[in-house]
Formats: structure tokens, C-alpha cells, sequence
């Protein structure tokens, strides 16, 4: 027996992080050296459109977060579009001080729903969620009558994504705050063991004494949470909220999580990657519009480098090894 | 004799219970609508299901494999935005080029006609069989999770499409629509055979709508072929365990990129129908983020274990028709069209939720975390 060195132990989940993070300045540069040339400056470098970025950014990294959980368990939530609508369009609806904790409740309430029937009903999460995607979605649509709502998004909700505190976007404080939450329950609590076994073997931390189906629906309510909070959010952002406000968050987050080291069939994977892999979408995003890509381009460039990424650390094992 | 009948039933109960849960609620349709049976609706409803019927056949293959494959949609899209130049039928021909920059590129010209209409519609398909050999290499040799992979080629697929289409547009010849988005009567008059479909042997098939006889075609011609062939069975030996298949001498990475081709074939197959009837292409991408998305649906409905290694393709027509029926039950009950998106996911959910009842059967919960 062989003992692995602990350095390669560790390089294992920490190379795709560094490998992103190195791709992250590649953009950075690419992107100055083409502003450079063609307008003679170099927004990218700025702080103020950095953190303007990263405003942006933030309704990503929150929903990222939310996803990170459930596909660390080797599962993946498909209802995230129509359930951040939802948590927006309930929240601007009721409006006043309720608002916010109403959104949020329709948050937790759609991942129980989704945790129950992933956990106890035994129906696999792809296609569960996307039921309860089109129920939301339904739901939605019959309250509506599938315009866009006229309430407007209180003023709390603005504070939170559209003001500055110290100049610094309050949408970035709440992202840091979600951030060190999720950092703390999977690197410091039990439930975060628990996920990380669930996604290697939910047999194994079943008979290990794990209650595997209550640890799936708590990351299930916590994904919905977390596509809540950003639904919220982006509905303070943009004053109201709209149909199909979700639809541009579920691929970007599922790329995010797994550029960033994550493993799609779970129990591997850092926090940090998934910060990266966020940071990485909105700049490429934003280098892509500044040059004016039309929307083919940016939509070949998108998904070559998720392959490109993937296939650096990425790939999976030889069935033969 | 009796048990092998029995366990055939049991091997295929998914399969039986779609073509059950379908014969029931499509009599159920004939029988509330206004119309009663014809011809005519059987055309319709037929034009309006085979292109989700070809994609959740495409969705099927990869599934088998244990592999997840979100690209069929955009796939689907991308062969459709072709098929929108090459199937015009222009009588003198079309010239293809590419401008790369300001250098003007001629590479060939295709033939007018009948002949130029054919040669397009294998181009269309030859471009879907690449798109997803291209998927299968990705999978196999890029050793990537299909899931992922597809999203990602799936994002190039679209934006393959909406290079070629910024805006929907494009013609598709009237005599090809016409010919294919009717009734084999019609077909037959459209190109001129069995005396313009007025041949007294052929009136009794002349009621049957041409997009059935495609699927039918397709189904016996493609799908039942590959099924029986060695590939075939890897598929299903890769999708119920990758590792024995491996060990037992399976041709496992050809089983994998072949399904992923043969996927690839199934939604080209699709586009081109869609392009054909709509006569038009379009870069939809929200368009083909359903399709996607209901294929999967159609794939459950049908039988198909997403964990791999059992189901068909003919189950997943059959959760397609069930699917498309339901969405016409609207139209004949009147049911406020805002409603319906909510009635379409409760009945996706409670179908799925049906499969559930087998938990209460397991006796040792180990069983469960497959």
C-alpha cells in the first residue's frame, strides 16, 4: 500500500481552483489588452466596474451556492429558475416588511417539497425538480396571467441589491454572508460531513448511522433558500420582478459549481472553486459584451470553455482503472 | 410458455403501462372531442407530435448508457436553422458559400429540385449524426459527464443556430411541407405516385397521416436494428454496469459514442421535421430548453430508468404521445390557457410520483440507495 502524499491529496481538489483562477487572469488581460487597443483604456481594471461586476455577480454566486449543496450530495435542482421568480414576484406582491420573509419562505417550502420527493419518494432529482419547476412555473403563470407583475420591490429589497454601504455593493456583503454560512456548514458542522458522504456513497453513510433522507431534504430547503434570496434580491435590483427572471441562473450556476472543482456525481468538491467558477462566468460575461459579441458567439465561447475547463481537470477515471 | 410471457410483461411493465396509459387517454380525447374521430385531427395531432416523439427517442439512447444528454434541444434547433437554407427547393439550385471576413469562400453548388431537396435533407442529418459523434467523443475520450459535457456542446449548438438564424426566417419548399405535414393521400399526389394517390388498393391507407408512418419507418428501420445489434446490447450492458460490461470484452466506448450519434441522428430527425412544418427556422432557445426538458419527461413516462440499462425507445414515444395529449385535452376542454402550464406539471409530477409506489414494497431500505 502505497500512502498518498499529503500535498497530492490536497492538489487534487485545489488544482482546478488554481487552474480557474489562473483563467480568470487570462480573461482579465485579454479583455485590457483588447479595450486598450480598440478605446484607449481599461475598464477591467477599474475597481468601480469590478464591483459593479461583482454586483452583478453576486445573484449567481448565491444561487451557486444553493446548487454547490445539492450536487455535492450527487443530486442537482432543476426548479431554481421558476423558484427565484416566484420568491421575487411573492415578495414584490406582498410587499412591505413581510416581503422579504415571505419570499423567502416560498424558497424553503418549494426545496422541502423537492427534498421529500427526492429523499422519501426515491423519484431522481433531475427529473423531480423539473416537475416542480413547472409547477412553479404554473403557479406563477395562473397569478400573474403571465405578465409581467406591477408591484414594485420594496425598499428594503432595493437597499439590499442596488445600494452601496462604504462603496461597496450591499448584494456583495449578503453574498459574502452566504458564503461564510455554506463555508461553516460543510467545513464545520456535521450536516457538512453528512453531505460529503451522502455524495460518495449514500448506502455507506446510511449504514454508518446517517439519517441520509433528512440531510437530503435540509440541502433541499437550502438550495430553495438560496434561489429565493437571489430571486429577492435581483427583483430589488431590477425594482420588480419579471417572467422567466430565473431562466439565465440554472446553467450558469451548474457550469459555476463545476468549473470550480466540484464533482457533478458529487462528494467532492470546495467552496472556494465555486467562487472562482462564479467570478470566472460574470467576467467572461462582461469581456464577451464589452466586445460586443453578438449572442452566437458568446454562446460557442460559453460552452467551449466549460469543455476546455473540464477537460484540463475535469475528466473522470478509466472504468478499466 | 405462460412465464415466459410473464416475465416479458414484467421486464417491459413501464413500456405496457404507457401504451396503456395512452390508448385510454387518447380514446378518452376522441371520445370528448367536439369532431369526433377523422382523418384530419388524426393528421394534426400527429404533425404535432412527431418532433418531440424523434427527440425523446433521441434523449432515450444516451439515458440506456447512464448518460444524461441536454443538448437534443439545441441539436434539434441547429439542424432545423439548416435545414431552413437547404430546403428550399429552389428550381436553379443553391450556391453554398462562406464569407470569412471579406474573403468569399464557393464550396459548392447544390443541385435544384426534388434532387437538391433530397441532398439537403441528408446534409441535415449527416450534421446532426457529427453533432453527436462529436458529443460521444467528448464523453468517451474527453471522459467528461455527459450531463455536463451536453450542456456545454449543447451551448455550441445554439450558438451555431443562431449564427446561422439572428432572427427566425428562412423558406422551406411548399410541396415538401405540404407532402410530409399531411395525410399519406396527400403525399402520394404531391409526388406523384399510385396514380396520384387515387389507386383503388391504396384508399384504405390513404387516411393515415405521413409524420406516423415516418415514426413507424424510423422506429423499424433505426431503432429495432440497433437494438438487436451488438452495440445495441453494450449500450445496455454499459448503462446497467459500466464495469462488468468493461470486464465481459464489451465494446463499451463505441456502445457510448454510438448512442450519443444515434441520439444525434434521432433530433436531427426532429429538426428537420420541425423546420419542415413550421417553414421556417428558428433559433429558439427557450424552444429548445423545453424540448429538452420534455424529452426527459417523455424518456420517465416511457419506462426508461434514468439510471441506464433498461427502458426503449418505443416506450418514450409513448410517454411523448402522453405528453402531447394531454396538452391537446386543453384545447378540447376549454381549460383557461393560463392554467395550463400549472396542469401540465402536476400531471409530469404525479407520473413520475406513480413510480414512487415501489418504496413502499422495499423491505430492506438499503434497497433503496441504488
Amino acid at each position: 500500500v502505497t500512502a498518498i502524499p499529503a500535498s497530492a491529496a490536497l492538489s487534487r481538489d485545489d488544482r482546478p481552483i488554481a487552474i480557474a483562477a489562473l483563467f480568470i487572469v487570462a480573461i482579465l488581460i485579454a479583455g485590457t489588452a483588447y479595450t486598450w487597443l480598440r478605446f484607449g483604456s481599461a475598464p477591467l481594471l477599474s475597481p468601480t466596474y469590478l464591483l459593479q461586476q461583482l454586483q452583478i455577480g453576486a445573484f449567481l454566486g448565491i444561487v451557486a451556492a444553493g446548487m454547490m449543496i445539492v450536487i455535492l450530495m450527487a443530486q442537482i435542482d432543476l426548479s431554481v429558475p421558476w423558484t427565484l421568480a416566484a420568491a421575487a414576484m411573492m415578495a414584490t406582491a406582498v410587499g412591505g416588511p413581510w416581503a422579504i420573509p415571505i419570499g423567502l419562505a416560498i424558497g424553503l417550502v418549494v426545496g422541502f417539497v423537492n427534498g421529500i420527493g427526492v429523499a422519501y419518494l426515491r423519484v431522481p432529482s433531475m427529473i423531480f425538480t423539473l416537475g416542480v419547476n413547472a409547477v412553479m412555473r404554473g403557479l406563477m403563470v395562473a397569478h400573474t396571467g403571465g405578465f409581467a407583475p406591477q408591484t414594485a420591490a420594496t425598499d428594503l429589497m432595493r437597499w439590499l441589491a442596488a445600494q452601496h454601504t462604504f462603496g461597496i455593493p450591499n448584494a456583495l456583503f449578503v453574498w459574502l454572508g452566504v458564503s461564510v454560512l455554506v463555508v461553516v456548514i460543510l467545513q464545520r458542522t456535521a450536516l457538512g460531513r453528512y453531505i460529503y458522504a451522502i455524495g460518495n456513497k449514500e448506502a455507506a453513510a446510511y449504514l454508518a448511522g446517517v439519517d441520509t433522507r433528512r440531510v437530503t431534504v435540509i440541502c433541499f430547503a437550502l438550495c430553495g433558500l438560496t434561489a429565493a434570496l437571489a430571486g429577492v434580491l435581483l427583483a430589488g435590483y431590477s425594482q420588480k420582478a419579471y417572467q422567466g427572471m430565473g431562466d439565465a441562473y440554472l446553467l450558469p450556476s451548474i457550469a459555476a459549481v463545476v468549473i470550480g472543482g466540484t464533482n457533478i456525481l458529487g462528494g467532492r468538491g470546495r467552496y472556494l472553486g465555486t467562487l472562482v467558477g462564479v467570478i470566472l462566468i460574470v467576467l467572461l460575461n462582461s469581456v464577451l459584451s464589452i466586445m460586443e459579441m453578438p449572442e452566437a458567439g458568446r454562446q460557442v465561447i460559453y460552452g467551449a470553455v466549460i469543455i476546455l475547463m473540464l477537460l484540463v481537470y475535469g475528466r473522470g477515471e478509466r472504468v478499466t482503472s | 410458455m405462460s412465464s415466459d410471457f410473464a416475465i416479458r410483461l414484467r421486464q417491459n411493465f413501464g413500456l405496457v403501462t404507457a401504451v396503456v396509459l395512452f390508448c385510454v387517454v387518447y380514446l378518452f380525447y376522441h371520445i370528448a372531442h367536439p369532431k369526433g374521430f377523422s382523418s384530419a385531427v388524426l393528421v394534426q395531432n400527429a404533425d404535432e407530435t412527431f418532433t418531440l416523439a424523434m427527440v425523446a427517442m433521441a434523449q432515450t439512447v444516451p439515458v440506456l448508457a447512464a448518460g444524461l444528454d441536454l443538448s437534443v434541444g439545441a441539436l434539434m434547433t441547429m439542424v432545423g436553422c439548416f435545414a431552413s437554407y437547404l430546403l428550399t427547393g429552389a428550381p436553379e439550385g443553391l450556391p453554398l458559400s462562406i464569407d470569412v471576413g471579406s474573403v468569399h469562400f464557393t464550396l459548392a453548388t447544390m443541385p435544384g429540385g426534388t434532387a437538391g431537396i433530397l441532398v439537403g435533407m441528408v446534409i441535415c442529418l449527416a450534421i446532426g449524426l457529427l453533432a453527436g459523434f462529436v458529443n460521444g467523443c467528448v464523453v468517451v475520450y474527453g471522459r467528461i459527464q455527459p450531463i455536463i459535457a451536453t450542456l456545454a456542446t449543447g451551448a455550441i449548438f445554439i450558438g451555431i443556430a443562431l449564427f446561422l438564424r439572428p432572427t427566425p426566417g428562412g423558406k422551406i419548399n411548399d410541396d415538401l411541407n405540404w407532402a410530409l405535414t399531411n395525410s399519406l393521400g396527400d403525399f402520394a399526389s404531391t409526388v406523384h405516385i399510385f396514380d396520384d394517390g387515387s389507386a383503388p388498393w391504396f384508399q384504405p391507407f390513404a387516411g393515415i397521416p405521413v409524420p406516423f408512418v415516418l415514426l413507424v419507418l424510423i422506429t423499424l428501420l433505426v431503432w429495432v436494428p440497433f437494438r438487436r445489434s451488438v452495440t445495441g446490447r453494450a449500450v445496455y450492458a454499459v448503462g446497467s454496469a459500466e464495469g462488468a460490461a468493461y470486464m465481459s470484452g464489451l465494446p463499451i466506448e463505441r456502445a457510448r459514442i454510438a448512442a450519443f450519434t444515434l441520439a444525434g441522428f434521432f433530433a436531427a430527425c426532429g429538426g428537420l421535421f420541425l423546420a419542415i412544418q413550421t417553414s421556417s427556422g428558428n433559433a429558439d432557445i427557450p424552444q429548445a430548453g423545453t424540448y429538452t426538458l420534455n424529452s426527459i419527461a417523455s424518456v420517465v413516462i416511457g419506462g426508461t430508468s434514468l439510471l441506464g440499462g433498461s427502458g426503449g425507445a418505443i416506450g418514450s414515444i409513448f410517454g411523448a404521445l402522453i405528453l402531447r395529449v394531454i396538452s391537446f385535452f386543453f384545447r378540447i376542454f376549454d381549460i383557461a390557457p393560463l392554467l395550463q402550464p400549472l396542469f401540465e406539471g402536476l400531471i409530469l409530477l404525479a407520473a413520475v410520483s406513480i413510480g414512487a409506489l415501489r418504496v413502499l414494497r422495499v423491505r430492506n431500505t438499503l434497497e433503496l440507495f441504488r
